[in-house]
């Protein structure tokens, strides 16, 4: 009896690793067309959490007020079952109209913005303005003691000179999350 | 007042409601939907039949649905009229039932007030419905209902919520007749020509072919069921059906290897481990079906066909997939195997049904009959002997007495068997039942249940009576909570942690007290008696039959064991050899 026990904790144990090994985890950025009606956020936000998928980034506004569309940009990451499996449950949500991949269908761009503030004086306080000026960072309010830059560009850009400026009095961040949009003339 | 054309919210709601064909509301009253309680009162055309709890409700509209096909309706009041739902639409979800369930809620000036019977009940079933509406202008009203029953029927079915507040209800608004709506939501059901041509292909050269198919069948419609049972009859292939399948082929018919799973049969097990082409129509793999997932079936080339596109490779990677529904695609399948006169490989398949005969000897459903105590297995099998001629309706409870039903219970027809498959849901038979006794009135319709399970909606008992649906619940009373009691016997130790109940009542004096009729057998010889009694009585009828408290059901495939290493019965634990091999099935 005992010995059968172990076994079978062993096979489940065994079960978990072969479910999810299977293949790497790569980053996706999904574009969703919805309805912009009453709760069709919490549906997409209830998905994920529901089914224990990630959500890297989510940015939400209208998108076409005469059709009264919402499009969601998502940046989440999984295996390739795992991200089929997060397009076809989002594609079941009644209020979604399209779903694409846009890191599977070809070339895409995506932007980021985020404002970050940064105090300090004398050295830093210039070698900050230096480093916004190499990264093209528009200074949107300034005090005698501080600066709020506004940069924009890719998610690695972003992360790059926020971590430039932490050791320049870096106070603190508000970002976006991606938006995303395929290259060439074709629509969602 | 408003203009002469328009109408209050709650006429609107039952105006709709007739349109689209309703005529059963499942429900309870309560504050928030009086005004629409008033409307039902003043008319003739829907029948309302008032449960005890809510959850019944619900429960009673999937027996409905189940049975008759068409989409179940329930009405319950805001607050805890509308959260005693949960369960049964979380339940509808899991085994894709239609309902749409409008649910009151407190005036839209008061929503988010934390008012009196206040809930969020759009937030609560987004997760356990298939969609949901919060309606706030009158005018919107028709649209949603027309919108909520599409959606319910439509692509995989499922439960759709409509919430009302008091304020819609009582303002005027026009009616869009249903003519006028056109719903957005539009599921692809004609499957892809040039995969279902390659399937066909692979299914005409396969082996060892085995079909698996589920409640999609079912759902798809009796059309399905005949051409499934038409394909599977002209290939000569093998069949295994999933719980929620049982009754869309045959069961009388040889092909049928009985139910899969856990508790499926040996043969259909075996056939599905050693299987080389696996068509798999409208069943989703669960883990009840596929056992350890690593393990199942690995050499097989499997087919996936299902409506629902998130079905696919969400637990078993399909080698060929086609979106859409069932009648569709099997309809192509068959035109296209005569069109191509496929023929199936005699010779393979001759060597394929020896070893699946092989399997059969097994004759794993044996047990050992007493004549001192009844045997579970032996109550079902006579039940299913003394009834099958009237074609009756069985509903389960939830745990073994569910089992041994699937098992022993053989369903000829489609929608004749109502059970919690997906949840699980301990509660669920008794209103089912009564859902499925409206819709059938003649019909001899039968509750199996276990002494646990039906004391969970025992409540149901009254609305029976109220309402003349004899129902008749056969319980299989072995003192405990069966599956409970047995998983802990096999796999905590035979430590019974709070499996038995030291107190039932008295069922048939319950039955009394009901104002039904109570029956008992406690020996096997006084089972057949019981029964006829029971089938002959046209009243709802508590038949409590005294079964052996210590008999498990098998085989089993224990939890993270594979299809070929199921365990046939309790010599085999005795055996308990590891790794002693019987054509490559371990008996541990």
């Amino acid at each position: 009896m005992t010995a059968w026990c172990s076994s079978e904790r062993q096979r489940e144990q065994g079960n978990e690793t072969v479910t999810k090994v299977a293949e790497e985890t790569n980053r996706h950025t999904i574009s969703v067309l919805v309805d912009n009606e009453a709760g069709v956020l919490a549906r997409v936000i209830g998905l994920f959490s529901g089914r224990g998928y990630n959500i890297e980034s989510l940015t939400v506004a209208e998108v076409n007020p005469h059709e009264n569309l919402s499009r969601i940009t998502i940046v989440t990451s999984g295996t390739r079952l795992i991200i089929e499996q997060i397009k076809n449950q989002l594609r079941r949500l009644v209020p979604v109209h399209r779903v694409r991949d846009l890191t599977l269908e070809g070339p895409h761009v995506s932007r980021e913005l985020a404002l970050v503030k940064v105090a300090g004086t004398g050295e830093k306080r210039v070698e900050a303005l230096r480093i916004a000026d190499v990264f093209r960072a528009r200074t949107v309010d300034t005090t005698n003691e501080s600066f709020v830059f506004e940069v924009v560009g890719s998610t690695d850009k972003v992360c790059a000179f926020i971590k430039l400026m932490e050791s320049l009095g870096l106070v603190e961040v508000s970002r976006t999350g991606v938006v995303a949009i395929a290259r060439g003339t074709n629509p969602l | 007042m408003a203009q002469q054309d328009s109408l209050t919210g709650a006429e609107i709601l039952l105006k709709a409601l007739a349109d689209q064909g309703v005529e059963v509301i499942f429900g309870y009253p309560g504050g928030a939907v009086l005004p629409i309680y008033d409307e039902l009162f003043k008319q003739n055309r829907l029948r309302h039949i008032l449960v005890r709890h809510e959850q019944a409700a619900v429960h009673a509209a999937e027996g409905y649905a189940r049975s008759t096909g068409k989409v179940g309706c329930v009405l319950v009041t805001s607050g805890p009229g509308a959260t005693n739902t949960v369960t049964g639409l979380t339940d509808a979800l899991m085994d894709s039932i239609p309902l749409v369930c409008i649910t009151g809620q407190v005036p839209t000036h008061l929503i988010g007030n934390d008012a009196f019977q206040e809930a969020d009940i759009t937030g609560i079933t987004r997760p356990c419905t298939k969609h949901n509406y919060l309606v706030k202008d009158p005018n919107q009203l028709s649209r949603v209902i027309h919108e909520a029953f599409h959606v319910a029927r439509s692509g995989r079915p499922g439960p759709v919520v409509v919430d009302l507040p008091k304020d819609v209800v009582q303002a005027r608004g026009e009616y869009q007749p249903l003519a006028k709506v056109t719903p957005k939501y539009r599921p692809q059901v004609k499957g892809d020509t040039a995969s279902i041509e390659k399937a066909v292909e692979i299914i005409a050269q396969a082996k060892r072919p085995m079909f698996y198919c589920g409640g999609g069948i079912v759902n798809s419609g009796p059309a399905a069921c005949q051409l499934l049972t038409q394909l599977v009859r002209t290939t000569g292939y093998p069949i295994t059906l999933t719980l929620m399948g049982l009754g869309a082929f045959p069961a009388s018919d040889p092909l049928f290897l009985g139910m899969l799973g856990m508790h499926g049969t040996y043969e259909a097990n075996l056939a599905m481990h050693d299987c080389d082409v696996m068509v798999n129509i409208g069943a989703r793999f669960d883990d009840r079906v596929t056992g350890r997932v690593n393990a199942f079936s690995p050499d097989s080339y499997k087919i996936h066909i299902d409506i629902d596109p998130s079905s696919i490779n969400k637990n078993v990677v399909a080698d060929l997939s086609i979106v859409g529904d069932a009648a569709h695609i099997l309809e192509e399948m068959i035109a296209i195997w005569r069109a191509k006169q496929y023929r199936a490989d005699e010779r393979a398949l001759r060597a394929w049904w020896q070893r699946i005969d092989t399997w059969r000897s097994r004759n794993c459903l044996h047990y050992e009959n007493s004549t001192r105590i009844i045997k579970p297995q032996f109550a079902i099998q006579r039940l299913y002997e003394l009834t099958k001629d009237r074609n009756p309706y069985i509903c389960t409870e939830v745990g073994q007495h569910q089992m041994w039903s699937a098992q022993h219970f053989r369903f000829e027809r489609p929608n004749h068997w109502m059970t919690s498959g997906g949840l699980g849901t301990m509660g669920y038979g008794l209103p089912a039942a009564m859902g499925v006794q409206v819709a059938h009135p003649e019909a001899l319709v039968i509750d199996i249940a276990g002494e646990s399970s039906i004391q969970m909606n025992i409540q149901e008992m009254a609305t029976l009576c109220q309402f003349h649906l004899p129902v008749k619940v056969f319980i299989l009373n072995n003192q405990y909570m069966g599956m409970v009691r047995q998983w802990q016997e096999l796999i905590h130790g035979g430590r019974y942690s709070q499996s038995h109940m030291d107190a039932h009542p008295d069922f048939v004096k319950l039955a009394d007290a009901f104002g039904a009729v109570g029956l008992r057998a406690e020996k096997p010889g006084e089972l057949d008696d019981v029964i006829t009694e029971m089938i002959a009585v046209d009243r709802p009828v508590i038949a409590d039959i005294r079964t052996d408290a210590s008999e498990n059901c098998f085989p089993m495939i224990m939890p993270g064991m594979a299809h070929n290493e199921m365990v046939l019965g309790p010599e085999d634990r005795c055996m308990e050899k590891p790794g002693s091999e019987d054509d490559g099935m371990v008996l541990v």
